[in-house]
């Protein structure tokens, strides 16, 4: 895939570099990875081609992560909803993963990934998919109902300032821009 | 001119604009036929030359943008500048067909953007082009000619690009519009958008930027403002390649990205460091390289010329085995690796380069330079935390930032999840119940008896050390030919050998206290630390007591050789009076025990072997116990992956410090040594790649994994530390340690800072030494250390002041939106009422505990008991979205949030929650005022699609 470089025309490559948070090295390497996701007849024109959810599943940088579906789901642009994804979507996903994207951007999305019902508040329901979703899927490792409780209750009684049982982005966003550790962690890298 | 045509002149000035996108989708349509496209400027501009200087001038530099990026806008621009304005009524008709196409076009992307460029640019240059009417027409029959020739171009617009008299407030506007373009452009990225959308938006920007801000300035300043905007954005393509190079100029990226997505940011934090270890290493190794290794190899006096270069007879005879070249004496001893090779001559070679001065600075100045770079880091660190020291949301960040997102490897997952869990039930439980003790006078014993044990490690193993020290000074007096191996290295190798059991040791003591583990983690690194120190230092310690004996063994060497040279001016005078320089091969000469020599010796010994040791250390603890862990699991009665042995984790306190360490003896003993960073650069870059081979081989995750960017300042402050304990004997030995007679660049002098006053003397004018000589006296030094003392406490006194404002205003924060808080409820519980009777909605149990803390006032209760009527078992989110709802009416929250930031209970920001900024023109969504809307005419060349060369 050598000449796949050059696949991209060199003014939008500029555009993409002037929109996104990413270098000109990562963007081919993004769109090298992108390309191979796509079965070969299609790689001709991977730009305006879509890459099915199934397939982004399988990125390794994907495979691990609990919120894979969210996150294919937030930046999908798909008019049909399955949740596949343009190379623009993937460039976009990468750009807010990427290590430069300020922590702003960051947790506007971390939000629209954790609102797992989409409907623009961290409710009591969000929270505990998130909870399950951070506790993995062993028996064993999951929390009790009573610890659940708990624990969505501390958790609201510390951000929802409002005090309206949800959490809503500006309310995220204040607690999450506090995190230490919240930009190093919130990041993909291919 | 009727009034009328003013009024279509009027659209002209809109025109000029949009006769821009049309003139470019034609020669983008023409796109391949070059000549002619650059013929077509050509002509253009020659014609404007004959007219006007500015607008020749303003044409060059925009077509010089042009074809440096290759755009078309730029054209546009320029066309649309010099010759928009004559354009006639006939050329007009296309254009603006074709720009209401695109603005509705446009429109459905971004309204805003269309209205501001369709509203303002149309007006501002309409009132520009009324007042330009009466000297245009003058123009226009000479313009007529040379029209023919441009016709096939489409606009066939004449150029005319006289000053044209823009109002102040106009420009303003104008250059504020364009700002804010600019600023746009630059932030666009930071929107949340699609980047469908951000395409069109930035599309739109630039070109409206392109269009526009040529217009900007006048006279003599828009020549300079056109120049200006096209430097500058030379420079962004310029910065951009340029970060571009960088980024791909960092070594090892892909190879750290893999071991990140393995094991998650914290052991990638290790490998980053390393990497950042080697960056400082390569500066220093070049420093020395540079200015001493290479002038001295080459313009030195050759091997062999003086003593002091070459091997003496007692051990030419081993001075090439390798066991000798191993430990670092024999012909390494003599060679410029050392101190004591370098001569005392001032200048050397043709280029009567200052050898002593020059090694002198760089000692000074790598140690310099490293303190510089550690405390930039730190404080750039340091910024970057952001605040992060308050706990008020220790379980928020618990759930909502504890996932590493780096993590690709399922292993690495499952053990996250596990350690995610046990973190939430910790904290619940440490919620639940402030921490019982069971029984305190039994863990308070233990933990004395444990911090006991660790001080017996650490004394005792400063006396093994120090005792080695000594017993291998014994060796070294009697001989070391008469030893072996063991008693050669033995220091070497009981430090290494301390510096891998006493950590293990720690581990085991520390299990008896029972700390938590963060607070274990912090002893168990605070006691390596010691360790390492402890050592190092009795190390120091011992090398001072021979230093000490080498001056003394130096000064009957010295009296030794008077009365040896004596005696060989007794026997060979009489035989060749004629030659005074009596000849003796430098080899027989006696020489002083080089006390600097020695030192340098011992650090390279030292870091060697610690590398050696480390090496080692991965082989066999980690490959060898992977390899036996994974094949003899088929034939063993136990689980050895799970159980035993199993495979080892990869110990990142461990080995930061070991770095941290060593960097340590570097920078200690480079002054003696300038082969030093050479050799740190080689362990460094060898271990970067044995590391990252033995962590993906034969490491797993860690279990108990922490956080980078929390202990990464951590890890500077020890490296500073270290720093500062490294530089004190160093410069201890430098300043109040006579160099050795015989060796070394300063050898004659009685201080090594010596070689300063001699430059000054000798290089500089007299009157620099005498500033510098009232400069230097204690009478100015103390007051400037008096002052510098002030001002550290004046600005530790600012920055306390600033941590208190910080203080108050979160508590202020903290109070309003409690403020906000009551009044949300009271508001909310009000309309709660109000819509009670016909819904019969109800406040959930859950939100009633959750205002615990509020007053849980009385309506509430009333509430409660007026609807018990079988509504407990209503869902949580039914209860969310009605309190929601209610609270929709509400007043916008407290002040510090900005207004749209309520849009939680907006629709899902899939739409933009932040528009840009940018005065908005009520009612005017694209068109200017005047210019129909003609979607029925079509312009001869459809928007093809665009060409990229």
């Amino acid at each position: 895939m050598g000449g796949s470089a050059s696949l991209i025309p060199r003014d939008l490559l500029g555009e993409y570099q002037e929109l996104t948070f990413l270098s000109k090295q990562e963007i081919l390497l993004a769109y090298k990875r992108f390309s191979e996701l796509l079965p070969k007849e299609e790689r001709e024109n991977a730009c305006s081609a879509r890459v099915p959810k199934s397939q982004i599943l399988t990125l390794p940088e994907l495979r691990a992560n609990p919120f894979q579906h969210r996150i294919c789901h937030v930046f999908s642009t798909s008019e049909t909803r399955d949740d596949s994804m343009s190379f623009e979507d993937f460039l976009d996903m990468l750009s807010v993963f990427s290590d430069s994207a300020t922590s702003d951007v960051k947790s506007h999305y971390a939000f629209r990934i954790f609102d797992f019902d989409d409907d623009g508040t961290l409710d009591r329901k969000d929270l505990e998919q998130l909870v399950n979703c951070l506790t993995g899927q062993g028996e064993e490792s999951r929390l009790s109902r009573a610890e659940m409780e708990q624990l969505i209750q501390n958790i609201l009684e510390e951000s929802d300032i409002d005090k309206d049982g949800t959490i809503n982005l500006s309310e995220f966003q204040h607690v999450v821009s506090r995190s230490p550790d919240f930009a190093s962690s919130f990041k993909i890298v291919l | 001119m009727t009034k009328q045509d003013k009024s279509t002149e009027g659209n002209d000035g809109n025109d000029d604009n949009e006769e821009g996108s049309a003139v470019e989708n034609e020669e983008a349509a023409k796109g391949t036929d070059k000549g002619r496209k650059r013929a077509t400027p050509r002509t253009r501009r020659a014609h404007a030359r004959g007219r006007d200087r500015h607008g020749d001038e303003e044409d060059e530099d925009g077509e010089d943008g042009a074809r440096r990026t290759g755009h078309r806008r730029h054209r546009s621009r320029r066309r649309g500048r010099a010759a928009g304005n004559e354009a006639s009524d006939s050329d007009m008709e296309p254009a603006k067909a074709r720009k209401n196409q695109a603005n509705q076009k446009s429109k459905e992307d971004d309204e805003e953007e269309e209205d501001e460029k369709g509203g303002k640019g149309g007006k501002g240059k309409n009132e520009k082009k009324g007042d330009k009417k009466p000297d245009k027409k003058g123009k226009k029959e000479k313009a007529n000619k040379k029209k023919k020739d441009k016709k096939k171009s489409g606009s066939g617009s004449d150029s005319e690009s006289e000053e044209e008299p823009i109002t102040e407030e106009e420009l303003a506007k104008l250059k504020e519009e364009v700002e804010e373009k600019k600023k746009l452009i630059a932030t666009l990225r930071n929107k949340p958008w699609k980047m469908k959308k951000k395409l069109s938006v930035l599309k739109e920007a630039q070109l409206f930027v392109e269009k526009f801000e040529g217009a900007l300035g006048k006279g003599k300043g828009k020549k300079f403002y056109a120049y200006k905007v096209m430097m500058t954005k030379k420079w962004m393509k310029f910065q951009r390649d340029f970060e571009n190079f960088k980024t791909a100029c960092i070594p090892w990226e892909m190879k750290i990205k893999e071991i990140e997505s393995h094991f998650g940011s914290s052991v990638a934090s290790y490998f980053i460091f390393l990497r950042w270890m080697y960056g400082i290493n390569m500066i220093l190794f070049g420093l020395t390289f540079g200015l001493v290794m290479v002038p001295e190899a080459l313009m030195g006096k050759p091997y062999g010329s003086l003593p002091r270069k070459t091997v003496p007879r007692a051990e030419e005879a081993t001075a090439m085995n390798f066991a000798t070249l191993w430990d670092f004496s024999g012909l390494a001893q003599y060679s410029v690796l050392f101190y004591g090779y370098y001569n005392n001559q001032r200048t050397i070679g043709w280029l009567k380069f200052r050898m002593p001065l020059s090694y002198f600075l760089v000692g000074v100045g790598s140690i310099g330079y490293s303190f510089m770079v550690v405390t930039r880091t730190m404080a750039k660190n340091a910024n970057d935390d952001g605040g992060g020291d308050d706990t008020s949301f220790n379980f928020s960040w618990k759930m909502f930032t504890s996932w590493d997102y780096l993590i690709g490897n399922p292993e690495t997952a499952d053990n996250k999840f596990a350690s995610i869990t046990t973190s939430f039930k910790e904290a619940i439980v440490e919620e639940q119940e402030s921490r019982k003790e069971e029984n305190i006078h039994l863990t308070r014993f233990l933990r004395v008896l444990a911090n006991f044990l660790a001080l017996c490690t650490l004394a005792g193993s400063g006396y093994l050390i120090f005792f080695v020290v000594r017993r291998s000074q014994q060796f070294a007096l009697e001989g070391l030919e008469n030893y072996g191996w063991w008693e050669r290295n033995e220091v070497n190798t009981v430090m290494s050998l301390l510096g891998m059991f006493c950590p293990t040791l720690f581990d085991v003591i520390s299990s008896l206290e029972n700390y938590h583990p963060r607070i274990a983690l912090r002893w168990q690194l605070g006691r390596i630390f010691a360790l390492f120190l402890g050592n190092l230092y009795t190390f120091i310690i011992a090398l001072m007591d021979e230093i000490n004996l080498k001056l003394e063994e130096e000064k009957i060497v010295k009296y030794n050789m008077t009365i040896w040279e004596a005696s060989l001016y007794n026997g060979t005078i009489p035989e060749n009076s004629t030659a005074p320089p009596i000849q003796v091969d430098p080899a027989d000469v006696p020489r002083g025990p080089c006390w600097e020599t020695m030192v340098g010796q011992e650090f390279v010994r030292l870091v060697v072997s610690d590398m050696m040791t480390t090496y080692i250390t991965i082989l066999i603890g980690d490959f060898l116990r992977a390899v036996f862990v994974r094949f003899f699991n088929y034939c063993w009665c136990w689980d050895l992956e799970y159980g035993f042995p199993s495979y080892s984790e990869f110990d990142i306190s461990g080995n930061v410090l070991g770095l941290i360490f060593n960097q340590g003896m570097i920078w200690m003993g480079s002054f003696y040594a300038p082969c030093l960073p050479a050799i740190n650069v080689f362990r460094l870059h060898t271990s970067m790649y044995l590391q990252c081979w033995a962590v993906m081989c034969c490491n797993v995750p860690q279990e108990r994994v922490f956080k980078a960017s929390r202990s990464n300042n951590f890890y500077m402050a020890m490296l500073l530390f270290i720093l500062f304990l490294s530089t004190l004997p160093a410069v201890y030995t430098i300043v109040s340690i006579p160099p050795s007679f015989d060796c070394g660049p300063f050898s004659g002098k009685t201080r090594m800072y010596e070689v300063i006053s001699e430059t000054l003397e000798h290089d500089f004018p007299s009157w620099f030494g005498k500033v510098f000589g009232y400069a230097s006296n204690p009478g100015l030094i103390l007051p400037f250390i008096l002052l510098m003392v002030l001002s550290i406490y004046y600005l530790n006194a600012t920055s306390k002041s600033y941590k208190e404002a910080n203080l108050e205003l979160k508590k202020k924060l903290q109070s309003q939106a409690e403020e906000n808080k009551r009044r949300n409820k009271q508001k909310a519980q009000k309309s709660n009422e109000q819509e009670e009777n016909p819904f019969e909605t109800e406040p959930s149990p859950a939100k009633a505990k959750g205002d615990k803390q509020d007053e849980s006032t009385p309506n509430k209760d009333g509430k409660k008991g007026q609807d018990g009527n079988g509504s407990k078992n209503t869902g949580q989110p039914q209860e969310a979205s009605s309190s929601q709802t209610l609270q929709r009416p509400g007043p916008v929250l407290n002040g510090h949030y900005p207004p749209q930031s309520r849009g939680g209970n907006l629709p899902p920001p899939s739409i933009a929650v932040t528009r840009p900024p940018g005065p908005r023109r009520p009612g005017v969504p694209g068109y200017p005022p005047g210019n129909p809307c003609l979607p029925g005419m079509q312009p001869g060349m459809p928007r093809g699609p665009p060409m990229y060369r």
